[in-house]
């Protein structure tokens, strides 16, 4: 059996053509109460910077809710010739049993498919102790799904292949 | 049941090799951060963004055509009200962008970027030129078949999909590892028919380009 659907295809090198928006990295405005930034950036196989990728996330606000009027909820941001991203928004609140997360999709040139991953936040253990979808990732991969503290928010690296790979997701 | 998309790892088009992860991935259950997605409204668009043809003042060289189609889930439902995205070259086969060092003349009045949101009933319709076909470094006299490129949210973030429209009997189709990097069942699916019906007489050259985004939806009772 074949399944339908129209097949994916890369952004190639031109993504940010079609693809930026003067506010996309801007979730929420720079005045928001618990304002933060996630930034990182993004390496290949050969630990390379990837200066053609496209990183976009969705989240919950505050409340743990979707679809709050005002709040867009959608962050993006093409990598710079330094293969870095940033985008300001604020931490997610809890959904159900998971703790606070972001989804994210990678685009780039050289990817045929986006590649799906999750934000967790390091200053969350426990709650991050007890997230189900934390818990189908092997211990010691773990640690590529959760940001790191920063001077003005976090740092979320995204390492497409090697040793120190990011845990992608199938959907 | 077999997907139609490429697989990461297609080393016919090398800058997946060092790019396409190794590791197999994780299943993710889809909780309701999966079962919904980005719901944008006309807040982005503007109904010029719909009309490629048109940029700094003057008209854009070349073929004029009509694209458009119907974007559909799994079931064959309508998806309404989703942003679609597109950009592509000029009529030459040149992208405006700092990267692009194709020897073929930049168009004034082409900057090769449109926005538009489907109605109702899951319809788009925009109005562009044909793409050049263009050179890249992939292998010796490298040409990428003409496309344009399409993004678009639907209304998860299970459905959301980047890929891109080919035109019909493309000779180029042969030699192209992004186009061959798709199961050969689903690689049809990727080509836009000619449509005479869209076809403005005198004016534009019409052709359909239908898209199917699979993955699941929570229902907007559900997403509170
Ligand atoms: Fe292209």
């Amino acid at each position: 059996m074949t399944a339908p659907g129209t097949p994916s295809q890369t952004v190639g090198p031109y993504l940010s053509i079609g693809l930026s928006w003067a506010e996309g990295p801007a979730v929420v405005a720079a005045d928001t109460p618990g304002a933060v930034w996630l930034r990182g950036e993004i390496r290949d196989g050969d630990g390379a910077v990837v200066k053609d990728a496209l990183v976009e996330t969705w989240q919950a606000d505050p409340d743990g809710r979707f679809h709050t009027p005002g709040f867009r909820g959608l962050g993006r941001c093409p990598t710079g010739d330094d293969g870095r991203y940033a985008i300001r928004t604020v931490k997610p609140g809890v959904v159900a049993d998971q703790a606070p997360h972001l989804a994210v999709s990678v685009f780039a040139r050289g990817l045929l498919h986006r590649v799906v991953t999750r934000v967790y936040f390091a200053d969350e253990a426990a709650a991050n102790a007890a997230d189900p979808v934390l818990a189908r990732v092997p211990g010691e991969r773990r640690g590529t799904l959760i940001a790191e503290q920063s001077a003005d928010g976090y740092r979320f690296d995204i390492i497409l292949q090697g040793p120190d790979e990011t845990v992608f997701f199938a959907l | 049941m077999t997907s139609p998309h490429p697989p990461l790892l297609s080393p016919g088009y090398k800058s997946t090799v060092l790019r396409a992860p190794r590791q197999a991935p994780i299943l993710l259950p889809h909780t309701l951060t999966e079962l919904t997605g980005p719901v944008l409204g006309e807040g982005p668009v503007a109904a010029a963004d719909a009309d490629l043809t048109r940029d700094g003042g003057g008209e854009a060289q070349g073929q004029r055509i009509v694209v458009h189609g119907q974007v559909r889930d799994a079931d064959g439902r309508p998806v309404p009200d989703t942003l679609l995205e597109v950009w592509q070259a000029n009529a030459a086969g040149r992208y405006r962008h700092k990267w692009d060092g194709h020897d073929a003349p930049l168009d004034p009045h082409f900057a090769g970027v449109g926005r538009t949101m489907t109605d109702a009933q899951g319809h788009y319709r925009f109005v562009t030129v044909k793409p050049g076909a263009y050179p890249w470094g992939n292998h010796p006299n490298a040409w990428r078949p003409a496309h344009i490129h399409f993004s678009l949210f639907g209304r998860a973030f299970t459905q959301r999909l980047v890929t891109q429209m080919y035109f019909p009997d493309d000779p180029l189709f042969a030699y192209d590892p992004i186009y061959h990097s798709v199961p050969e069942f689903a690689r049809d699916r990727l080509v836009a028919g000619f449509d005479l019906s869209a076809t403005v007489e005198s004016w534009a050259l019409g052709f359909r380009f239908d898209i199917v985004l699979t993955g699941a939806a929570a229902t907007p009772m559900e997403t509170r």
